[in-house]
């Protein structure tokens, strides 16, 4: 029998549509693959049982002859900032640990409603805040990607770390991750693997643990273009208990998959191309701008000036949204309460913040209470509101002579753990070409390229107009049918 | 502009996060190098330009004016609301005395 881990979305769903296998066979697959993969500490907790619950769903309507749901005896991981109801959930972070929510986040539910199991709950930078999941307290996820000749820990992305090595180890078919200025978009570059974080509002916030709330957006990791179209399709819909969220159809993004790219202008940001930006990286983004070429697309030359200021806005942005959303981590309705012998109220929340949060949540909560304060909100945090609205308008000006555009994800490869641990800047400067489309709310993805010379994977960024996931997901489509990226690390664990 | 030891520990306070003498140690040149690069931004001109209120523009809906109108974020979920606190006490949330 084929082995059973090594498929993905679509055939997983439509070999048991088929009866090629059954749905708990497929859930005890994965089940056993993620427990031998526990050197990787892709998650925080494992949750075999659920995946086999939902199986045996998927397996008894089928049996009944019942319609089956877009992803029906598919198990996935589930980022550990969904809130799932009677599961652990913890962000991360230690002042969670032992939460165990009352309710379903919207996506999740969705997901469960369209057959899908959850095999557990993925690791993650704290509170999403990182780029490299080494700020979660449960410890570092490990990539299943080696360079060549190195046998030195590498850097799966963040924040999305465990999704990004889950799936590219093939331990789960795919992943729920978020978004906030690159959080699906960098792991999925870093581990050759896709992602899609879809237009701010397509996706419920309702029930992910809040990081910058006009910023966070869910979507799919997965291992194909097509896979994230199928999940994407289960996420996405209006969600009247998420104020933000977009009242709008969901179109059947993988069933109108086109990788035909003729009559279609690809835009191509000059502004992206930054002095020092390594050589692989370019050449990866010249073979994309051939591929698409060839797919039939025309290229054009275009113009964001505004991109140098995207990451001093959003790291001013996103702390001063996060210092908000994280004021209800008090001690009093939930998670850690530190209550030192004789101490009052103040001291309480004082005391449990200071044992509950990790050090870079800590940096990001002051540098925005700093930006919010009195006297210096104009300053920081209205100017940088301001610059949001042109950075926008880059992109509007931008799609008016193209449909789509390409650029690279990430400055460099997957880096080595601990190489930008003790520098915060160096490590922000990693999102430098994905915070852009995050602060404009645009749809976007990574899609893997090719291998660079250490034998790393690179990923190469679509960035569509407001709604249109669907121009994003086919030039994705046309890059990975010409990239034919079928690298996976060689297994360690 | 630097931020000095002082400011970061009043911020601290006010963002209600214990920090001793070694985490502000830690955390002044951190504060200030993020700082510096972030007002960066002072040189974009933005004279004309109005700050983003919302990404995706629309308006602020309404629930309907029911009781319950959606049973997962009405009322009548105390024990639900209640389960996960590290202390509750008679249907309610018990903190450390309060006087003033």
């Amino acid at each position: 029998m084929t082995d059973l881990t090594q498929l993905g979305i679509k055939p997983l769903r439509d070999g048991v549509a088929a009866g090629t296998f059954t749905a708990r066979e497929v859930a005890t697959a994965f089940n056993t693959a993620v427990a031998d993969a526990a050197a990787l500490n892709a998650f925080i907790t494992v949750t075999p049982d659920h995946a086999l619950a939902a199986a045996d769903k998927v397996d008894a309507a089928r049996a009944a002859g019942e319609p089956l749901g877009l992803m029906a005896g598919v198990p996935i991981g589930m980022k550990d900032l969904f809130c799932t109801n009677g599961v652990q959930t913890t962000a991360a972070s230690h002042i969670l640990e032992g939460f165990v929510p009352q309710y379903e986040s919207t996506v999740s539910a969705k997901l469960w409603a369209a057959g899908a199991g959850m095999l557990g709950k993925l690791n993650l930078d704290q509170f999403a805040m990182g780029s490299s999941n080494e700020t979660s307290a449960f410890g570092n996820v490990i990539s299943p990607w080696r360079a060549k000749g190195s046998n030195a820990a590498l850097a799966p992305g963040g924040s999305s770390g465990g999704s990004s090595a889950a799936v590219a180890a093939r331990i789960v078919p795919a992943a729920t991750g978020t978004d906030t200025g690159g959080s699906i978009r960098q792991p999925a570059a870093f581990t050759g693997i896709a992602g899609i974080k879809p237009t701010y509002g397509r996706c419920s916030r309702w029930g992910i643990v809040a990081f910058a709330s006009s910023l966070d957006q869910a979507g799919p990791m997965a291992r194909s273009v097509e896979d994230c179209a199928i999940m994407l399709g289960a996420m996405a819909g209006f969600d009247p208990k998420d104020s933000t969220s977009l009242d709008a159809p969901v179109p059947d993004w993988a069933g109108a998959l086109n990788a035909d790219m003729r009559g279609k202008r690809v835009g191509i940001p000059r502004e992206y191309r930054m002095d020092g930006t390594d050589a692989d990286i370019l050449a990866s983004w010249d073979d994309g701008i051939a591929w698409l070429k060839d797919a039939g697309a025309q290229v054009v030359d275009i113009s964001l000036p505004h991109t140098k200021y995207a990451l001093p806005a959003y790291y001013i942005i996103a702390p001063a949204e996060a210092s908000s959303n994280l004021a209800r981590y008090d001690g009093v309705r939930y998670g850690l309460r530190d209550l030192p012998e004789g101490a009052g109220l103040q001291d309480m929340y004082a005391a449990t913040r200071a044992a509950g949060f990790g050090d870079e949540v800590k940096r990001r909560i002051l540098i925005g209470t700093y930006v919010l304060s009195s006297g210096f909100y104009d300053a920081y945090y209205t100017q940088a509101m301001k610059v949001r609205t042109l950075i926008q308008r880059d992109f509007l000006t931008a799609f008016e002579s193209c449909d789509v555009i390409l650029a690279p994800t990430t400055p460099t490869a997957a880096f080595a753990l601990g190489d930008k641990l003790d520098d915060p800047l160096a490590m922000y400067l990693n999102d430098v070409f994905s915070v852009p489309a995050s602060l404009a709310g645009l749809p976007a993805m990574s899609v893997p390229a090719r291998l660079n010379n250490a034998g790393l994977p690179l990923g190469l960024q679509l960035i569509g107009k407001p709604m249109d996931e669907q121009s994003v997901l086919d030039a994705g489509l046309a890059l990975e049918q010409r990239a034919r990226f079928d690298a996976a690390g060689q297994k360690w664990w | 502009m630097s931020v000095t030891r002082e400011q970061v520990a009043k911020i601290a306070a006010l963002a209600r996060i214990r920090m001793d003498e070694g985490d502000l140690d830690q955390m002044v040149p951190e504060f200030n190098a993020i700082i510096g690069f972030v007002e960066q931004l002072d040189e974009v001109d933005t004279a004309s330009v109005e700050p983003m209120m919302a990404v995706i523009p629309q308006a602020l809906r309404l629930r309907d004016d029911v009781i319950n109108a959606d049973p997962l974020t009405g009322g009548g979920r105390r024990d639900d609301v209640l389960a996960n606190a590290p202390a509750a006490e008679h249907g309610f949330f018990a903190v450390p005395k309060v006087i003033e």
